[in-house]
């Protein structure tokens, strides 16, 4: 039996796709998303925006204790990432075992984040992981 | 109508385990290595699985080509590691890839080559005008028992590939399938790891259908091996692609850019897709491309490709199958049994 399913369900773009808003009027971004800004208030205009998933690691830290539902991944890195369009959120680094440091770039990646159990469903949705960009393209800048 | 690959993708889990490492813990010894040509294999992260790595390759594949996902009928995901039993895979990278509702999407099942099949469905549906762009994915986190001949190779990876009728990169010129009922490798419902029939995998089964499905769309397209600057077929070693190669009468230096098995292993539903990827980066407009996948139970698809102008265009859009195999962090047996849930707490 599977309670979650619900309230897991009603955040699936934010989690899958960084989804949030963006107020036209200052050009603040928003994550998770805001229905009002808080600096332009009633003279905001707000639209929907899915976040391009760069960013860069502001501080981090390695957990090796962690609650149940996370023990098998420990050890593992968390971080505050500032989104490139100036969110910051909390994020699990993952693909990179030992070399976490302040100032990385990372890009969204897509993971499971927790099941529930061996029979109810699996969760997925974002981390981080450091970013790397086509070999070709790097050639072709220089 | 030319129809064919608008864009393609791919991504290989970071993790690597070397195949001396899992033959000293089994004492198996050297002569395993040698013997299937293959040196390290890719691992999953703890987190990762055939849906996480199908929507990478997805993401990969509408980035490399700057497509609109709203443009997305069809999702078709093959896999034989697909992680509910009943729910698709193929909704959860719909709803992660893509902007838009307005598609249909099934998962496809027919071990190694379900993702060369999930390809010929989304042809079908562009080349009938039924839809604008298909999105075929080839994606597994396989399986091999502790100590089994399988865990040398059982690999993880995916690959993607945007199939339309506009800007078309790879044109398929034509596609041939050869299929019977052969109980080579099998794993049934609640089993934790598939069983296989030794050496029955060999003849009777890769080589038999591999044969079948090249010649029959050779004898069909009225070619011979030559007319082919390329080929690519099912990787489940480094040395049955080698050999079937030579029996069909193509040469060492026509596989060598697509044959990549030798250092991630065997990415089963992915494992010709990702040769193909692979020789997509390097291959030039004018040049042909042949591809035949292989799924045990049994049936193979052949493919003849011709790659056009957009391929230079596209090229650089998204990491390439080398940058993917590049970028490897390698872990000893311990870890590889904790990555793959060996390990029971």
């Amino acid at each position: 039996m599977t309670n979650q399913a619900p309230r897991f369900w009603r955040s699936i773009p934010q989690r899958y796709n960084l989804s949030g808003t963006h107020c036209t009027c200052c050009n603040e971004y928003f994550f998770p998303p805001r229905n009002l800004c808080p600096n332009c208030r009633r003279g905001a205009h707000m639209e929907d925006y899915t976040f391009k998933g760069t960013g860069t690691v502001i501080t981090n830290t390695t957990i090796y204790n962690a609650t149940e539902d996370f023990e098998r991944l420990t050890p593992y890195n968390l971080a505050i990432i500032q989104l490139d369009e100036g969110p910051k959120i909390t994020g699990q680094i993952v693909s990179s075992s030992a070399n976490v440091k302040i100032g990385m770039r990372v890009k969204a990646v897509f993971r499971i984040l927790g099941k529930e159990g061996d029979k109810g469903i699996i969760y997925y949705g974002t981390k981080f992981a450091p970013l790397i960009e086509p070999s070709c393209s790097e050639k072709s800048r220089r | 109508m030319v129809s064919g690959i608008v864009s393609y993708g791919v991504y290989i889990p970071r993790f690597r385990i070397r195949l001396d490492e899992i033959a000293r813990v089994w004492g198996n010894g050297e002569e395993i290595t040698e013997g299937l040509r293959v040196f390290e294999k890719s691992v999953p992260d703890l987190d990762e699985d055939t849906v996480t790595i199908a929507v990478e390759a997805a993401r990969n594949a509408l980035q490399r080509a700057r497509i609109d996902p709203k443009r997305i009928g069809a999702i078709y995901a093959g896999s034989e590691s697909h992680p509910y039993a009943v729910k698709p895979t193929a909704t959860i990278v719909g709803q992660a890839a893509c902007t838009s509702s307005s598609f249909t999407a099934a998962d496809f099942e027919f071990a190694c080559k379900a993702g060369t099949a999930a390809l010929q469905a989304c042809l079908g549906l562009v080349s009938s005008n039924l839809i604008d762009l298909g999105l075929a994915i080839g994606a597994d986190v396989s399986q091999g028992a502790p100590g089994d001949m399988l865990e040398y190779t059982a690999a993880a990876g995916g690959a993607a590939y945007v199939i339309g009728s506009r800007d078309v990169a790879a044109e398929i010129e034509g596609t041939y399938s050869f299929t019977s009922d052969t109980p080579d490798f099998w794993r049934r419902e609640g089993m934790p790891y598939p069983e296989h029939g030794g050496r029955f995998t060999g003849e009777p089964a890769y080589f038999k259908h591999v044969a079948g499905a090249a010649r029959g769309l050779l004898e069909r397209m009225k070619r011979v091996p030559d007319d082919y600057d390329y080929a690519v077929f099912h990787q489940p070693n480094g040395k049955f692609p080698l050999r079937v190669a030579k029996m069909l009468g193509f040469s060492k230096k026509q596989i060598e850019p697509g044959l990549i098995v030798p250092l991630i292993g065997n990415t089963y539903s992915a494992s010709c897709l990702i040769g193909l990827a692979a020789t997509l980066d390097i291959a030039k407009p004018g040049e042909r491309i042949f591809v035949t996948s292989f799924g045990s139970g049994a049936g193979s698809d052949a493919f003849s490709i011709s790659v056009k102008d957009e391929i230079d265009s596209i090229r650089c859009g998204a990491l390439s199958v080398r940058d993917c195999i590049g970028d490897a962090e390698y872990i000893d047996y311990a870890m590889y049994a904790k990555h793959k849930g060996k390990l029971r707490i």
